[in-house]
């Protein structure tokens, strides 16, 4: 089983920064890491390592300083990392984010499974993972819960919905999305913190990936970010005012019948 | 020696910090309040490996320095110091010795796994009249056929009733004085060995300290740890590297109150401003993170000595001293710039000051680490 899990490092903030002139992110100076959905994916791979046998690769696409979180990563007990960073992978939207990363896992070769976070916290798209298995022509299933097993090359997962899940069998390889719920990712220990710093994080550049030079960095990225902004938030439930709360659960259930809720 | 960390040591660092702000910090004041070791945070703290930091991977370490422990037993005491000394005591007081001094067979059985975290351990050597002046042990132990009987009683024995093995001092010859005591190792569930009253303490209330009675417990001659008659020089050599981890401890107290200081005098507003606008607080803040720094780097020079093989008992010595006089200076001057909140339990800094003062007293008084120290440069 050759699991790839795709990682991207975030700076650790809920109120990201942008620079108001170019309208990209402002790294300085925000402690960075692993994006926390990338971590359920690879606890995930490595339940499944656990379990069905095989090998642990985690990618990712960035500056060098990305290699800390691969570190990270490896020392969660990934069995090799490696790092697609160049120049000419600067100024990526999610387009020509997912065609490296694509490129990057038809040079590892034989993959059976991808595994990715939902979305980043930082971009909040949830575009890369489906963009990549559109790229490479595989099958998808994003926002997965639950991976039940693996059969021959069949794969069953729970796909979470806002109003349930469905079950769904998909063939390998496949690329799924994980979320939250799917997982508590595993504390790295000592011994793997150490033997993380022993590996050595393989980089790739544009040189080691066959990939147009129209498809990625700035030339490869249709999308233009006009301005981002912190959404108002939604109007809250009513709460509704009673003297005693027999009165309220009257009001209640009248809004309810109403609302033909009951 | 470089003013710059390793990457195990930042990493072990950043793993001990994480685990400290996530699973110790959130508990530690009503754990205090209640005086209660926890066992489960123990276990944890075992399944990250920070027990077999410093030892070779053959013993179920993971072959790092003796520098990354004591980062981690200062990481851990920035948020529980009590938990910091369970650290402390199984690592420095318990399976250093045995790594030291132990046969092959001793570190498998014991060692193992006190590095891989499946057991705690402790270090009974003092006694209701033998305290700084160690050499006046009662424990008595007589060999009998191929076993020794031990009889007497530990007391203030840090992980006591908790932890699984024990390296216990007791005199094999008493004409000899402190040539006649020899070291052993007691496992818990030994028939006659059993716990007496648990201390209630000043402070470092999340860590378990009780009284061990020995009733005729039979020791196997195997368990006898080094050579007859060497448990002096064993004492001594394991208190030394002990040292280091109450200074550890001691700086991690020390640091704590700092960083809460710091925040609390942004935040607290009088006259119509921050009280670290007050030159008399910011100094005084300014005064503890100079202490602070000084410790560091005589606990850090300490550490390194140690992991180069080189002498570091006066350094040792040093560092506990400092660190922990500085911790009780640090912490009583936190306790003030917090004012009347900082006597309140409902503030972190109280508790802070009253694990201090331990700091001072335990793995020697201060004033045998003055000892230590004047006996060396004097020689």
């Amino acid at each position: 089983m050759e699991i790839v899990v795709c990682i991207k490092q975030v700076p650790d903030t809920t109120e990201v920064k942008i620079d108001p002139v170019t309208n990209t992110l402002i790294r300085q100076g925000v402690p960075s890491i692993v994006n926390p959905f990338d971590k359920n994916a690879l606890e995930a791979a490595l339940q499944l390592k656990a379990k069905y046998g095989g090998q642990v690769t985690v990618l990712s696409m960035g500056p060098m300083q990305t290699k800390e979180a691969l570190k990270e990563c490896l020392a969660m007990g990934a069995d090799e990392a490696i790092l697609l960073s160049d120049r000419a992978f600067g100024g990526s939207d999610t387009l020509a984010t997912s065609n490296t990363l694509a490129a990057g896992i038809r040079k590892i070769g034989k993959v059976d499974l991808i595994i990715c976070g939902k979305q980043a916290i930082d971009g909040d798209t949830a575009q890369v993972g489906p963009e990549m298995a559109e790229h490479l022509d595989i099958t998808q299933v994003t926002y997965v819960a639950k991976i039940e097993s693996i059969e021959g090359n069949i794969i069953r997962v729970e796909r979470e919905h806002e109003e349930g899940y469905e079950v769904i069998d998909a063939q390998l390889p496949a690329l799924l999305t994980v979320v939250k719920s799917i997982n508590e990712p595993r504390t790295p220990t000592v011994k793997g913190v150490m033997k993380a710093n022993r590996k050595e994080i393989k980089v790739w550049t544009v040189e080691d990936i066959v990939v147009k030079a129209s498809n990625i960095g700035l030339t490869g990225s249709p999308t233009q970010v006009r301005r981002i902004f912190t959404p108002e938030q939604r109007v809250q439930g009513e709460l509704i005012q009673a003297d005693t709360a027999r009165e309220a659960a009257a009001i209640l259930a009248s809004r309810l019948v109403e609302a033909k809720i009951i | 020696m470089l003013f710059k960390l390793t990457d195990d040591q930042q990493m072990v660092q950043k793993l001990a910090r994480d685990f400290a702000e996530k699973r110790l910090t959130p508990t530690v004041a009503q754990r205090d309040h209640k005086e209660e070791f926890s066992r489960e945070l123990a276990n944890e703290m075992g399944e990250l490996g920070l027990t077999g930091i410093c030892f070779p991977e053959e013993y179920g370490g993971s072959g790092g320095d003796v520098m990354s422990y004591i980062l981690a037993v200062e990481e851990l005491s920035k948020g529980d110091d009590g938990i910091g000394i369970t650290l402390s005591a199984t690592v420095s007081l318990c399976a250093w010795p045995i790594y030291a001094y132990g046969t092959e067979e001793q570190k498998q059985k014991y060692l193992v796994p006190l590095a891989e975290g499946e057991k705690l351990g402790a270090f009974g050597l003092t006694e209701p009249n033998a305290g700084t002046d160690a050499a006046g042990q009662q424990t008595v132990a007589i060999l009998d056929g191929e076993d020794y009987i031990l009889n007497g009683s530990k007391i203030f024995i840090t992980n006591g009733g908790e932890a699984e093995i024990y390296v216990v001092f007791a005199m094999t010859d008493k004409s000899k004085g402190m040539k006649g005591i020899s070291a052993f190792i007691v496992e818990k569930d030994m028939p006659g060995f059993s716990f007496g009253k648990k201390e209630h303490k000043m402070g470092i209330h999340t860590s378990l300290t009780n009284e061990l009675v020995f009733q005729d417990v039979r020791l196997p001659k195997e368990n006898l740890l080094g050579k007859v008659g060497e448990g002096f020089k064993i004492a001594m050599s394991t208190l030394d590297g002990g040292r280091i981890g109450v200074a550890a401890q001691a700086l991690g107290i020390a640091q704590a109150a700092l960083d809460h200081a710091i925040k609390y005098s942004k935040e607290r507003v009088q006259f119509g401003q921050p009280i670290s606008k007050n030159q008399a607080i910011a100094f005084m803040m300014a005064d503890m993170a100079t202490k602070i720094d000084a410790a560091r780097f005589l606990i850090y020079r300490a550490a390194y000595l140690k992991d180069q093989g080189l002498p570091y008992s006066k350094e040792a010595a040093m560092a506990k001293l400092y660190a922990s006089d500085i911790a009780m200076e640090v912490t009583t001057d936190a306790v003030q710039i917090f004012g009347g909140y900082g006597y309140s339990r409902e503030y972190p800094v109280e508790r802070l000051m009253r694990n201090a003062k331990i700091t001072q007293i335990y793995e020697g008084t201060n004033q045998v680490q003055r000892m230590v120290i004047s006996g060396a440069i004097l020689r």
